[in-house]
């Protein structure tokens, strides 16, 4: 009797519960699942002779990855990822934590700055950047005009890590951000009551409560700089070859969807790895905002 | 009584937010090893004087002394006096051990001293054996004795605490209470405590601030404030009392004066009154009587109205002719008069407590140091 009573009640929460979680589940299967499961399996397969995916298994594309060039392409991509992380670490860190000083008026207005040029689409932004930096752009022509030497900056590493920066930089304030506004305000006080001078009091007390945030947002900004290609393009003007453009590559222009998608589980992995040490050195998931 | 050393001095110490005054010109000595509580209610600028002394508010007007020397621009760091606050801010990513060598590590002790030391303040609060938890695995009991360790081990000129109790039950409270009060007489380190809790002030203090409204109505000992409250704030603020406003009809040859009242008048003692003064006399509970008959000296009807009984004791409210409510506690059989009887109340006329109703008059007398 007990058993059949309980079954019931299991049904009677299946209907909503399937309506709620349903749409959201089919658009996960279909969008991400499937073509998920789509490009781990052509990157088993053979390349078609004139692209295309000839669905005679093999191993090779893998084999292809050891092949030192690329190598070094994914020791390239991974530097570049970690500089990028630093950087803007170190630019976001004291932009966050002015944010969480300022008056309420004024951290509305901060944010909006942050968020604003997330409105406007980010290869226009970047090309923007361009303009001002080129060889002959305005910020040289100023330069020069002052007497200066001129900046011989774009389509370097530096300009690369310098657009990835500033592309990837509000996914480390916003979590920063978050951290230190949670800090109990009591905590610093504390602290200064029992003898320790400010920079003692950040580097005991702030910085060890406030690592969820930044551990949250150097992820957020090293694994999405891993695979970014247009950015390495635009900046870069393709000189600099990153595992991101690699993968576009031999989507679009080698059109070797097979090695292609050996890159793109690369990439993934790379990803999973880095998220199970976040994972395992005790970051939490919920952090990233 | 022996020498009493200030060991801080508020001198003159004003606070403002804006146009809003929190603190208003308070002088203040606290003495060495005293336990010192400002009592007051919510708002009263108790907290604020107590942030002022370790250094978390700037002051507005005056300077704070610890030991003679001007600690008023001085930062927290810098001062050698340790808060217990209120939320206990312990710091949540270290443990009992390290939350309490925070102070120690601050003054660069040698490792092995720090340990010695820290050992030996977790024996004091009993909390041997909980070096390596974490605050968050602590019941709210536990975290405030790190939180006064955490403090002590510095051995500080003088301990603050912020309504230290004021998340703990009633049960815990009191138990704390007592445990502090010890702590205090065996290391002889001034306490300089904030609550607004009277009973927790009565109990623990040696002498107690009463704040109101930015200013010290009055300093005394716990006796003191009960028995003879400087205001009717005092009186209204510590235990029950029965206020009534009057006029000093006569001043007696031997201090004695006569107080007339809408209705009724009776007999008190009081220096300093003038002939036709306006005053607050003010009577507790337990020491109002009454009886069937007028008795000399005073002349107040009025009518029992309800009986309320407590245990050992009864509460009485007599209603005077005017509507005001007169307050009275006693033994069971002591002078019961049944609902409704008629009664003159009188009471011991040095009970009466008389204050001045003039305010400024009253400051004057405190900033004289009374």
């Amino acid at each position: 009797m007990e058993k059949k009573k309980k079954k019931w009640r299991l049904n009677k929460n299946f209907l909503p519960g399937l309506a709620m979680v349903g749409p959201t589940g089919l658009w996960m299967i279909a969008f991400m699942l499937l073509p998920l499961i789509y490009v781990i399996a052509i990157s088993f397969m053979t390349k078609g002779l004139f692209g295309g995916v000839v669905w005679t298994p093999t191993l090779k594309n893998y084999q292809d990855i050891i092949n030192p060039v690329y190598g070094k392409v994914c020791l390239k991509s991974l530097k570049i990822a970690l500089l990028t992380t630093l950087f803007s670490l170190l630019v976001s860190y004291p932009f966050a934590y002015a944010l969480s000083k300022v008056k309420k008026r004024w951290k509305s207005i901060c944010m909006l700055l942050i968020m604003v040029p997330f409105w406007i689409n980010g290869l226009l932004r970047l090309n923007g950047w361009v303009t001002i930096f080129r060889e002959t752009g305005p910020l040289n022509t100023l330069l020069t005009k002052l007497g200066l030497p001129a900046l011989n900056f774009m389509y370097t590493e530096t300009a690369i890590v310098f657009g990835m920066v500033y592309t990837f930089m509000p996914f480390m304030v916003l979590p920063i951000h978050t951290s230190i506004s949670k800090l109990d305000s009591t905590l610093l006080e504390a602290a200064s009551d029992l003898g320790a001078t400010k920079l003692h009091t950040f580097l005991r007390v702030i910085l060890p409560l406030t690592f969820p945030g930044i551990f949250a947002g150097s992820i957020q900004v090293f694994i999405p700089s891993l695979g970014a290609f247009f950015i390495s393009d635009i900046m870069g003007g393709g000189n600099t070859m990153l595992l991101g453009n690699l993968i576009k590559n031999q989507y679009l222009n080698a059109r070797n969807w097979p090695s292609g998608a050996a890159f793109s589980v690369l990439l993934i992995v790379f990803t999973l790895v880095v998220m199970q040490i976040y994972t395992r050195l005790g970051g939490d998931m919920d952090e990233m905002v | 009584m022996e020498e009493k050393r200030p060991i801080i001095r508020l001198d003159h110490v004003t606070k403002r937010y804006g146009d809003n005054t929190v603190v208003r010109n308070v002088n203040l000595d606290i003495y060495e090893g005293e336990f010192f509580t400002m009592l007051g209610s919510s708002g009263c600028g108790k907290t604020t004087t107590l942030r002022m002394i370790a250094g978390f508010e700037e002051l507005s007007e005056g300077n704070i002394y610890l030991e003679n020397e001007d600690v008023g621009n001085m930062p927290p760091y810098k001062r050698n006096v340790n808060t217990v606050f209120q939320s206990y801010a312990l710091f949540p990513h270290m443990n009992v051990y390290k939350n309490v060598a925070f102070g120690l590590v601050e003054k660069k002790m040698k490792k092995e001293e720090i340990h010695e030391k820290v050992t030996e303040i977790l024996n004091l609060v009993q909390l041997s054996g909980f070096e390596k938890r974490m605050p968050s695995q602590m019941s709210g009991g536990q975290k405030q004795r790190v939180a006064i360790a955490r403090a002590l081990v510095n051995n500080p000129k003088v301990l603050l605490l912020d309504e230290p109790l004021g998340a703990l039950d009633l049960k815990l409270r009191k138990q704390m209470q007592l445990e502090l009060k010890h702590l205090q007489q065996q290391l002889g380190i001034t306490f300089v405590y904030v609550t607004h809790d009277q009973e927790e002030a009565l109990t623990m203090s040696d002498r107690i601030a009463i704040m109101n409204n930015g200013v010290f109505e009055q300093i005394g000992t716990a006796k003191e404030i009960y028995e003879h409250p400087k205001t009717k704030f005092v009186a209204d603020f510590i235990g029950e009392s029965n206020v009534f406003e009057a006029n000093v009809s006569e001043v007696k040859e031997d201090g004695s004066l006569k107080l007339i009242m809408e209705y009724g008048d009776m007999e008190a003692y009081g220096d300093g009154f003038e002939q036709n003064e306006i005053v607050y006399a003010s009577i507790r509970p337990e020491s109002v009587k009454c009886s069937l008959e007028p008795v000399n000296g005073f002349n107040i009807r009025g009518m029992v109205k309800e009986h309320i009984y407590i245990g050992s004791i009864i509460r009485t409210t007599i209603e005077l002719p005017n509507g005001q409510l007169v307050k009275k506690c006693a033994q069971p059989d002591d002078d019961f008069k049944p609902v409704g009887s008629l009664v003159y109340l009188h009471w011991s006329p040095d009970k009466t407590v008389v204050m001045h109703t003039n305010e400024d008059k009253l400051y004057d007398l405190i900033d004289a140091g009374e």
